[in-house]
């Protein structure tokens, strides 16, 4: 059973320190992925906004101050991430509660912290910091025991409601995949998983018990779309003819008339992947999907190369949950998912979530440009 | 050996996340293949479909408005009707110069201002397809005249609708209430699905509680239009479900007897048929006449019933906060009866005042020289006060705010109308919580002879006496007899059953209401004016509600005393006296004396009820 420790490493040798982009902790694919992605997102919104040179600006101006962010993030260690981990969790926690209490006062719903000169969205900070508190749990030792398992669950469980109670439904689903799929890849046993997703089918109808008014209706418009058509099946349908009248090649670039002639609500924010489809056609959608594609494979191979618990876990569910975003959003699009009011990443318009993505991006670049040089 | 047992463990590790990663990866591949797969179901498959729909034809969805709900009395008379009307309307998205059509159309039907505004506000709130109505209500000659220049007017059109009347107007105006023109601050609290193609809600009245009911559900059409928006045909429809129908069990008849029998005073009269609670008359006088608020009422003639000094707009029935005086006296002779196991024929002498132990305080009788000694039952037949002071001074203010909550002072009547005013019967803690001061002896007296604090709605008074005529049986009001829909409706206001009262020795009962009987058939009854020719039994009591308080050495009669100043008169009965069929309480505003006013309206109401059901 002795085995040449090195024979599982081997991959470390491969990597090459003198790589320009590395000085900067940047990792040039994944870099190049994302550009793509925006420099079409681009072109699709200033369709989508009527030609609104205003929103491109505004838009552009987010992007480069996400981009930022997520350069400064690529320069820290990881180890930093992982041994502030429970302390970043901490604050998230305490700063949700704080907007819900500020929300108390204020009588209604509250998403915002004002912290002056910035607006600041607790739930987003929270997006990363609950992944990245389980990852740390998770990655102290192996395999987990059920005890730990139910801990970490409750780990999660506490930010998700409180989003939840904001409400915010959208948010609270994403901040719980997050924390789920850290779980998925910290290797729990298959046995507890299906436990797991049992116990959760049995909590669903107690979910709809505590759902806002709204909030069901949006289930129930997707079980049947057909039921509210004033309403929000609106959406859906117009959506769908928005996306079918599109076909192949598309009507071309500012030629949707869905879009244009506003049968096509929200069209610049959660909807803008209909405009793509009316104007650019599947060709447009499968390119879309292929850049979103290329990312995330880029991604999944930064985490496989990772070298410890921690960072694997964490990056891994951080691309697990970028992609549930696509999906969640695209399906609601093409109307085969309710609508919950997830943005496209990146591509909507909108700069709440863009930081808080870019951000994972840099904690992605940081893990793939801060691995310990193989001593040789 | 533990080196490689550390290696063996990473290396299960590494094999056991590469596994779930190549998991995720085979559920992400399935996942895109779904989205892919709908899009080419989408833009290739129904790429001809979806293409028709939104090149030169467009889906459009407009609204079924559902007719709303009529509302009838007990003999199915209609006190809420819908008619026929036309009404001009404007489909935005059709118009092609919008400024320039409202000008024309303001010179050509002399529009005001504020309809135009009305037309702007409701237009920002819905689709550019939908049409907004501009004026509601054409008359015969507009409508002429826009049917000549019609041409000239594209996206302009004359629809049908039916609008709300009341026929009886001002005898029903506060019980029945009325619909208005939805407000902007309401639209964004309804359902706008269920209001579209909707122009007016609820505003009070049956109208408001019932809104629900009456609105009933509304429908839709989905059809196909071409590029100029006009209808090519109907892809599918739900139709509306029209608004229940209400059948109340209110007789208009004895509203009009009541509001006539009021003649000058201003005052409100409630009957209920004690058995089944059904509100058989709910009035408030002065009333308005509701028809003029369905279109909107103009300004100068809302501010007049507004600034009105007799506040016809205010359903005193309902929200007129009295003190009930001398009326609480038969359910303050129960409580004796029950809490202090009072025997009845126990005298007390009444010289015409009262004084508290060690206190020089004079409570006095409403007769100067008082009534001398009195039993319970002559102390409810001539109304006397000392009798009283003494009972509620041996109850003490928190058993008779107990007590008297069972008959429901100080507690909403539960009626199915929105905005019914609670009432209030004192009690120590109260005072303590409300005007953050102590307890005197003295307004216990007070409240016993239901003045001071103590307050009451003259529907809350027809109920205590209704669960009297009951004998305990509790009663809740209900104005809507039954609902007549095609599909099943659920009551907004479904029956509590509670009997608050439980069961109670029937001599007490006995003792009390023989007392009332007196009141209006014994020669000392302070009603008595109200027997000759009556061919039945009323069970009764005479009130009057202090207004205006009177100093310690003045006497009330030889004051001059303004109208205004003039006590309000309360009468509450029941008959016939052995086989109750109709309980009631009327106050008259600044009647005076509660036997010589508000009893003959009373009379007058019960003569008709009963001569009809006999």
């Amino acid at each position: 059973m002795n085995m040449d420790p090195s024979f599982f490493q081997p991959r470390l040798t491969a990597l090459r320190p003198s790589a320009p982009w590395h000085r900067f902790h940047l990792d040039l694919p994944l870099l190049s992925g994302l550009a793509l992605l925006a420099v079409l997102a681009m072109v699709v919104l200033y369709s989508a906004s009527g030609q609104n040179l205003d929103v491109l600006l505004r838009q552009a101006v987010r992007l480069l101050l996400a981009a930022g962010v997520m350069i400064l993030v690529a320069q820290i260690n990881p180890r930093y991430f992982q041994s502030y981990s429970p302390v970043l969790y901490l604050v998230g926690v305490l700063l949700l509660a704080g907007v819900l209490a500020m929300g108390k006062i204020s009588m209604g719903a509250q998403r915002w912290l004002d912290l002056g000169i910035v607006r600041f969205q607790p739930s987003e900070f929270t997006k990363l910091s609950t992944p990245m508190m389980i990852a740390w749990y998770l990655a102290q030792d192996s395999p987990p025991r059920l005890r730990q398992l139910v801990f970490a669950g409750i780990l999660i469980l506490i930010p998700t409601l409180l989003i939840a109670k904001q409400p915010d439904l959208g948010t609270a689903v994403l901040v719980a995949s997050a924390g789920i799929a850290v779980m998925f890849l910290g290797e729990i046993p298959w046995s507890y998983l299906l436990g797991l997703i049992a116990v959760g089918g049995g909590l669903l109808p107690l979910a709809w018990h505590f759902m806002h008014g709204y909030q069901r209706d949006r289930v129930l418009t997707f079980l049947n779309p057909e039921a509210d058509p004033l309403g929000r099946g609106y959406h859906i349908i117009q959506s769908k003819i928005a996306i079918g009248s599109g076909g192949l090649y598309g009507k071309g670039w500012l030629h949707g008339t869905q879009v244009h002639l506003e049968f096509l609500p929200e069209s610049s924010t959660d909807f803008i992947f209909a405009v793509l489809a009316e104007e650019f056609g599947l060709l447009g959608c499968l390119g879309l999907l292929a850049i979103y594609l290329f990312i995330l494979g880029r991604s999944l191979y930064i985490v496989v190369q990772a070298q410890d618990r921690y960072s694997r876990f964490l990056g891994g569910a951080l691309t697990l949950t970028f992609f549930v975003y696509v999906f969640v959003n695209i399906g609601m699009v093409v109307g085969i998912l309710p609508v919950v009011g997830v943005p496209l990443p990146l591509v909507s318009y909108g700069g709440t979530s863009m930081v808080t993505l870019l951000a994972g991006f840099g904690v992605l670049m940081s893990i793939q440009t801060h691995r310990r040089r193989l001593a040789s | 050996m533990s080196r490689p047992f550390i290696f063996r463990d990473n290396f299960q590790e590494n094999r056991l996340f590469l596994n779930r990663i190549v998991i995720s990866i085979i559920c992400m591949a399935l996942a895109t293949l779904a989205l892919v797969l709908r899009l080419i179901y989408l833009q290739v498959v129904g790429h001809d479909l979806y293409t028709s729909l939104s090149r030169d034809n467009q889906v459009k969805i407009s609204p079924l408005a559902p007719p709303r709900g009529l509302i009838f009395d007990r003999n199915g008379e209609v006190l809420a009707d819908n008619i026929a009307t036309y009404s001009l309307e404007i489909i935005p998205e059709q118009v092609p110069d919008m400024n320039a059509t409202l000008d024309k159309l303001k010179a050509l039907l002399s529009l005001s201002d504020d309809e135009i505004a009305r037309f702007q506000a409701q237009r920002s709130q819905r689709r550019s397809f939908e049409s907004v109505p501009l004026r509601l209500e054409l008359s015969e000659e507009e409508m002429a005249r826009f049917a000549v220049k019609m041409p000239y007017f594209p996206g302009v059109e004359i629809h049908t609708r039916l609008i709300r009347t009341y026929p009886y107007g001002y005898l029903t105006a506060h019980v029945v209430g009325y619909v208005g023109r939805i407000g902007e601050g309401e639209l964004q609290s309804l359902d706008p699905g269920q209001y579209r193609g909707v122009y007016h809600i609820g505003k009070s009245g049956i109208e408001k509680s019932y809104e629900t009911v009456l609105h009933g559900r509304t429908g839709h059409e989905e059809y196909e239009t071409n590029v100029q928006g006009r209808a090519i045909r109907v892809l599918g429809a739900m139709e509306p479900w029209p608004g229940a129908d209400l059948y109340l069990s209110l007789d208009v008849r004895l509203q009009k007897i009541a509001l006539d029998a009021l003649g000058e005073y201003t005052g409100a009269v409630a009957a209920i048929e004690p058995v089944t609670g059904k509100v058989l008359a709910l009035a408030s006088k002065p009333s308005f006449d509701p028809n003029p608020f369905i279109h909107g009422i103009d300004k100068d003639s809302y501010e007049a019933l507004q600034g009105h000094p007799d506040r016809p707009l205010y359903d005193r029935a309902l929200r007129g906060l009295y003190p009930p005086g001398s009326t609480v006296k038969p359910f303050m002779a129960l409580a004796g009866l029950t809490l202090l196991e009072l025997n009845p024929a126990r005298r007390i002498y009444c010289p015409g005042y009262y004084r508290l132990p060690i206190a020089e305080h004079k409570y006095r009788d409403w007769r100067k020289g008082g009534h001398g000694a009195v039993d319970l039952s002559s102390a409810v037949t001539q109304s006397c006060d000392v009798y009283f002071y003494d009972l509620a001074h041996r109850l003490g203010i928190d058993r008779m705010q107990e007590y008297m909550g069972k008959f429901g002072f100080g507690r909403r009547t539960g009626i199915d109308l929105n905005g019914e005013k609670a009432g209030l019967f004192p009690s120590q803690d109260w005072k303590r919580r409300k005007r953050k001061a102590k307890w005197f002896a003295g307004e216990t007296l007070i409240a016993g002879i239901g003045q001071g604090y103590v307050q009451a709605t003259p529907l809350q008074l027809a109920r205590a006496v209704a669960i009297l005529a009951n004998r305990g049986g509790n009663v809740e009001p209900r104005l809507v007899d039954s609902v007549k829909a095609p599909y099943e409706v659920d009551n907004p206001y479904p029956r509590q059953g509670d009997e608050p009262l439980g069961s109670l020795d029937p001599r007490h009962w006995h003792t009390v209401v023989d007392a009332m009987i007196d009141v209006v058939h014994s020669p000392r009854g302070t009603a008595k004016g109200i027997t000759p020719g009556l061919r039945y039994r009323i069970a009764g009591k005479t009130g009057t509600a202090q207004v205006f308080t009177v100093g310690q050495d003045q006497d009330y009669k030889k004051m001059k005393v303004k109208k205004s100043m003039r006590d309000h008169a309360w009468f509450i009965a029941f008959a016939p006296a052995d086989d109750p069929r109709i309980a009631i309480a009327v106050i008259a505003e600044h009647g005076g004396h509660g036997g010589s006013v508000a009893a003959p309206i009373a009379r007058a109401i019960m003569d008709k009820y009963l001569q009809e059901r006999p």
